[in-house]
């Protein structure tokens, strides 16, 4: 497809050019993995890598690692990506800022610094990046944690955080051995990662604050409403109040930091029609990522993490990371090829016999159902002409609420007790099923007990 | 509509079943929540499958199908998805969003944590409930 990629940066990087504050990512990369670097199996250990074409350009965040954690430093991700960008010639035009948007026919014309394209699919991918404030008296004079100081000039200091995710909790571990007092306060219980069993919650990295607290150290995380922060001289008076007992809390703090997230840059997309969504007012999308309430209008990126699927048993997508939207990204570029341009991507034919251990391949080993649990899933159809069709990795609840193709989706879930197991949803005549297959303690699907599920579920449909 | 509330407490604080609390526990439910939009003719709960959530509609219109046809329609305030949690057994019939649908979800795996400390919400909730089965009944008379 011709195209045309613009960016408001000097170069590539994105938000890490700046970002996180401490100058650590929360997405790993395993330099040795069970598989090769640079092979697809490999993808599953390595978060931090985008997924070209060119062999010689993958598994890039590997080789830009120093070997001192399995999480990159900012520096090294934001070489990775540059790094990225200039092996595989992808054309950016830098320092080119969107500021407006408007229909002509049934063209879009995005208005720039740099002049107007015009486009008949215009993909915003402006990152989730801009700091986010709630409506809180006094929250809009306090630093965001974009605005926060380097670590040392908290010394000795009493600091307040607003916000318990993982920005909040972030700040407060690089300020351990720094502030005099630390408090991190908003009105439900922190969620830490390894209880909610994913990303959404406090990585494990960063629970150090938390401990702190719980043996009465100097840190307390509190949950309660804050209801006004106000001014008073060189220090500040927080008010805050608990739920349960209604009690007023007052803290006098030295700084207080909105550790209160990020929204999307998504300028005047509002006023032509796109529904937003949650506190951060990300916009409102399709399962393949499409304004829902503006067709023809896309987003890529982190943004993604608002096209939430199907959230079974509350799992969420990790859209909201490289690992995820990465391939939410090559889904969208056939999407797109396909719906506005009439470019059907090649879908191989898969012989009757091998369906069965090509599942279980699949949900032992393919990145993108691990990465996207009960997000994604490997689409197989029925074709009337050509036999059982490879559809290829779709969101799953396309797969679900679409037409009367029969076919399967082979993914993985994970239930509240923490078991991974595949799951097929079968599609016969318009009516959807669900198989569960059994967890197994590898996470290895290719066993005879596994084959027989498959059978069984496919038995007269691909069988 | 199309824009996501300023302050969902506000929005939660306005609807029968938080009509009970303060405002401190409306902020922490409103923290607890997701909110999600739905296009209109998107399914929001799908017959026989599992792992589903608890939605309560802030705004926009949801229709019940079941056997294929619409039984019952949807409005602000009201909410689903909370029997076959519950019960701990798929939904038996579809919820469609019949205009752009904007609700407040609760993952299934937390609604008993969430009933167990908000036991007013959960009052409210009951009462809603009765008043559902009261109307089959009559309807079943």
């Amino acid at each position: 497809m011709k195209h045309a990629a613009i960016s408001a940066d000097e170069n590539a990087g994105g938000m890490f050019r700046k970002w996180p504050f401490f100058q650590r990512l929360l997405s790993w990369t395993k330099p040795y993995a069970p598989f090769e670097q640079g092979t697809r199996e490999y993808e599953r250990y390595d978060w931090n890598s985008l997924l070209p074409e060119e062999k010689a350009c993958r598994a890039l965040m590997c080789s830009m690692m120093d070997g001192t954690s399995y999480y990159p430093s900012r520096p090294e991700m934001q070489r990775n990506l540059e790094a990225f960008a200039d092996r595989t010639g992808v054309a950016v035009r830098y320092g080119c800022r969107w500021t407006g948007t408007r229909r002509d026919g049934d063209r879009w014309v995005l208005e720039t610094t740099d002049g107007e394209y015009r486009c008949q699919v215009p993909i915003f991918a402006v990152g989730v990046a801009e700091p986010w404030r709630p409506q809180m008296p006094g929250v809009e004079d306090v630093p965001h944690y974009a605005e926060t100081r380097p670590a040392e000039t908290y010394a000795g200091r009493r600091v307040f955080i607003v916000g318990k995710e993982n920005s909040g909790f972030e700040l407060a571990t690089g300020f351990l051995q720094w502030a005099k007092q630390i408090v991190l306060a908003s009105p439900s219980p922190a969620k830490l990662s390894i209880n909610t069993r994913s990303l959404v919650g406090v990585r494990a990295r960063y629970v150090q604050p938390y401990e702190d607290h719980v043996l009465a150290g100097g840190v307390i995380v509190l949950d309660a409403s804050i209801e006004r922060v106000e001014r008073t001289g060189k220090t500040f008076r927080v008010h805050t109040r608990k739920a349960e007992s209604a009690a007023e809390l007052v803290f006098e703090v030295d700084d207080v930091i909105a550790a209160t997230g990020f929204t999307s840059p998504i300028q005047d997309l509002v006023k032509l029609g796109v529904a937003t969504v949650g506190r951060n007012k990300l916009p409102a999308q399709t399962p393949f990522w499409e304004s829902a309430s503006v067709p023809g209008v896309y987003f890529g990126g982190t943004i993604h993490q608002a096209s939430p699927g199907l959230r079974k048993h509350g799992l969420p997508s990790n859209s909201g990371g490289v690992n995820g939207h990465r391939y939410n990204g090559r889904i969208l570029a056939r999407r797109v090829a396909k719906k506005h341009f009439g470019i059907d991507p090649e879908r191989p034919v898969v012989a009757r016999a091998e369906v069965v251990s090509y599942l279980l391949h699949e949900v032992t080993n393919a990145p993108e159902l691990w990465h996207q649990k009960s997000y994604l899933a490997r689409v197989l159809v029925q074709d009337p002409k050509r036999g059982i069709v490879d559809d290829g990795i779709l969101p799953l609840q396309s797969f679900l609420d679409s037409g009367p193709a029969d076919g399967v989706a082979a993914t993985l879930e994970e239930n509240p007790t923490g078991d991974i197991y595949p799951v097929l949803y079968t599609r016969r005549g318009g009516v959807s099923a669900e198989h569960a297959l059994p967890p197994h303690p590898l996470h290895d699907f290719r066993t005879r007990d596994h084959e027989k599920a498959v059978v069984a579920a496919l038995e007269g449909l691909l069988l | 509509m199309r824009s996501a509330p300023d302050d969902i407490s506000e929005t939660l604080a306005g609807l029968a079943i938080f009509a009970d609390l303060s405002r401190p526990e409306v902020e922490r439910i409103a923290h607890t929540l997701e909110e999600r939009y739905f296009a209109q003719d998107e399914r929001v709960l799908r017959e026989g499958l599992s792992g589903s959530a608890f939605y309560i509609i802030l705004d926009g219109e949801a229709a019940v199908i079941a056997g294929g046809k619409r039984v019952n329609t949807l409005g602000r305030g009201e909410f689903f998805g909370e029997i076959s949690v519950l019960l701990g057994e798929a939904p038996v019939a579809d919820i469609v969003a019949a205009r752009p649908l904007r609700c407040l979800v609760l993952p299934g795996e937390l609604l008993k944590e969430f009933l167990q400390t908000n036991p007013r919400v959960c009052y409210r909730i009951l009462v809603a409930e009765a008043r559902k089965l009261a109307n089959a009944t009559r309807r079943g008379g």
